[in-house]
């Protein structure tokens, strides 16, 4: 599996960290309870096309957003996605 | 098909020609009392305890494919009860004492070997955490020995010692773990179920729940034809999420995919199961001569049954850092399964939120010693709507009262476990 970085061209996945699926954002401050457990919880677990961050610590350390297929490694997109590790509240 | 001494010696008459199968492959019936989704070690030993132990035979095993062709076929086999914390210790205790008397109670060779467990330390701080654990598992009537450097050379001389950055200084040994011949165990459970009245349905995929109008599910629609069930418990490690979803259901598990290796076969080298523990790095040896070794997890989400190379070259490089006399032997095999790795590290096994389905799954990399605790203690639960003593703390909703069973300490990072 290669990520084709779009600062750094294609690179193999071990120069990469995995966080995960991009979708769970984490909620504001006043949302209960309930919402942190989801976010930090549960997880779709998609089988299929995926959109998850990943991290290129081995190289430019940049953010991005991969769209990728968990049934079969293909790599469908990668985009940049400054800021995305950080744990920005969601207003 | 019972075995014995004799019906060797009957089979040996006929020149080996003439066995039985060991156990039947079930045609559906329209309904079941209970339903098992899953027929991996845990699908299969459920099913052995409601018969052998609970008086529920009327039930069925359902697999999607053939039974042991998830990860009960394509893991390491290594057997162990050396876990640290509440929860884990006393279930995996349950698990080895099972593991001890399995050939008798199923009647069946499932070639459990205790042959040793031994996990390295490199530093001072590790040995400390070893003796921690050690002595908790002593506290908790589990042998455990804590070795120094000179006790480990007199079992396995060859390992790199004074590796400049990582030398062995010694190594948590738990005689009683060792291995057990995987196929077998699968094999072994479908032959004693079997032999009580369980139907084993192979090539029968769930597809989704009936449901009442209160919402509680009355059986399972399959590719073979919808099955009534009583009860529905669903024990399908890396699809744990796929399945529940059929049933509106989110759950605090990701899949990952795990590799294992297996080398060219050599002559008897390593006595037991070693753990490197400066890398991730653990071996045993087949009877057949292969050294069976794996290391981490890939680390993203898969459904792929296959991992990626730079794990293999992680797991390579982490074997010849304990034991460099390897370098030149010859990798033969290696494959992937993938596992439901949870939210801390531990099991679940529960009732759900919906009526008439319960959840055995989140095993992780570690389940297949876990086997038949996991087969008692879901049958129990199963049988009589509670917890077995043993498993009151593998509660669906402890991440949500914050009681955790993270053994690694990791947090909510499935990939770090
Ligand atoms: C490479 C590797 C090495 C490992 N090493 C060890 C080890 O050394 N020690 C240890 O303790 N553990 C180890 N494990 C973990 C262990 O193998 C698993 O935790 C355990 O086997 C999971 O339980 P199971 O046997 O019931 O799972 P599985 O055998 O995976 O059974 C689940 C079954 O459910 C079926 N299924 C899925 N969806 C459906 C559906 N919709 N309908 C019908 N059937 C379905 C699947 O086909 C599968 O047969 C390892 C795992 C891997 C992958
Ligand atoms: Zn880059």
């Amino acid at each position: 599996m290669r990520i084709a970085c779009p600062f750094c061209g294609p690179r193999e996945n071990s120069e990469f960290s995995y966080l995960g699926d991009a979708k769970p954002k984490r909620p504001g401050p006043d949302a209960g309870e309930d919402a942190v457990y989801e976010y930090v919880y549960l997880r779709d677990n998609v089988a299929g096309e995926m959109a998850e961050l990943w991290y290129h610590g081995g190289g430019c350390r940049a953010w991005l957003q991969v769209r990728r297929n968990t049934v079969t490694h293909e790599i469908l997109s990668v985009e940049p996605a400054a800021g995305a590790g950080a744990a920005s509240v969601t207003p | 098909m019972k075995y014995s001494i004799f019906s060797l010696a009957r089979a040996a008459l006929s020149g080996h020609r003439n066995w039985p199968r060991t156990w039947r492959d079930a045609e559906p019936k329209p309904r079941y009392d209970v339903v098992i989704i899953g027929g991996g070690g845990h699908g299969l030993a459920t099913a052995y305890h409601l018969a052998a132990d609970y008086g529920i035979t009327n039930v069925a095993v359902l697999e999607k494919g053939w039974i042991g062709s998830g990860n009960a076929g394509r893991n390491t086999t290594i057997i162990r009860s050396n876990y640290l914390l509440p929860g884990n210790i006393g279930f995996y205790e349950l698990s080895m004492k099972l593991w001890e008397r399995m050939e008798q109670d199923l009647n069946y060779n499932t070639m459990v070997s205790q042959r040793g467990v031994l996990n390295l330390y490199h530093s001072d701080a590790q040995r400390d955490a070893y003796a921690r654990r050690g002595n908790a598992m002593r506290i908790n009537g589990i042998d455990a020995e804590l070795l120094d450097a000179a006790a480990v050379r007199k079992m396995v001389p060859f390992l790199n010692f004074d590796n400049a950055r990582f030398p062995i200084q010694g190594g948590l040994l738990q005689r009683r773990g060792g291995t057990a011949r995987h196929d077998a165990v699968v094999w072994g459970y479908a032959h004693a179920a079997d032999r009580r009245g369980v139907d084993i349905i192979q090539n029968c995929e769930v597809t989704s729940f009936t449901r009442d109008a209160g919402g509680r599910v009355t059986g399972v629609e399959t590719t073979r034809g919808t099955i009534g069930a009583g009860k529905v418990g669903m024990a399908v490690a890396g699809s744990s999420s796929r399945v529940a979803a059929m049933a509106d259901l989110r759950l605090p598990i990701e899949s990952h995919v795990l590799q294992a290796f297996v080398s060219e076969g050599l002559k008897p080298l390593i006595p037991g199961v070693m753990t490197f523990g400066a890398g991730h790095f653990y071996v045993s040896q087949s009877d057949k001569g292969g050294l069976v070794f794996g290391g981490d997890i890939d680390g993203y989400n898969s459904y792929a049954q296959r991992g990626n190379m730079p794990v293999m070259e992680d797991v390579c490089e982490g074997g010849m850092a304990l034991m460099p006399l390897i370098g030149r032997l010859r990798l033969l095999r290696q494959w992937g399964g993938i596992m439901d790795m949870s939210m801390d590290g531990s099991p679940i096994i529960d009732r759900t939120p919906v009526d008439g389905l319960f959840i055995n799954a989140g095993w992780c990399y570690g389940g297949f010693k876990a086997t038949p605790a996991s087969g008692l203690v879901f049958a129990h639960l199963l049988a009589r709507n509670e917890p077995h003593a043993e498993a009151t703390r593998f509660r669906l909703d402890r991440f949500q009262r914050g009681a955790m069973i993270d053994e690694k300490g990791q947090g909510a990072q499935p990939n770090l476990h």
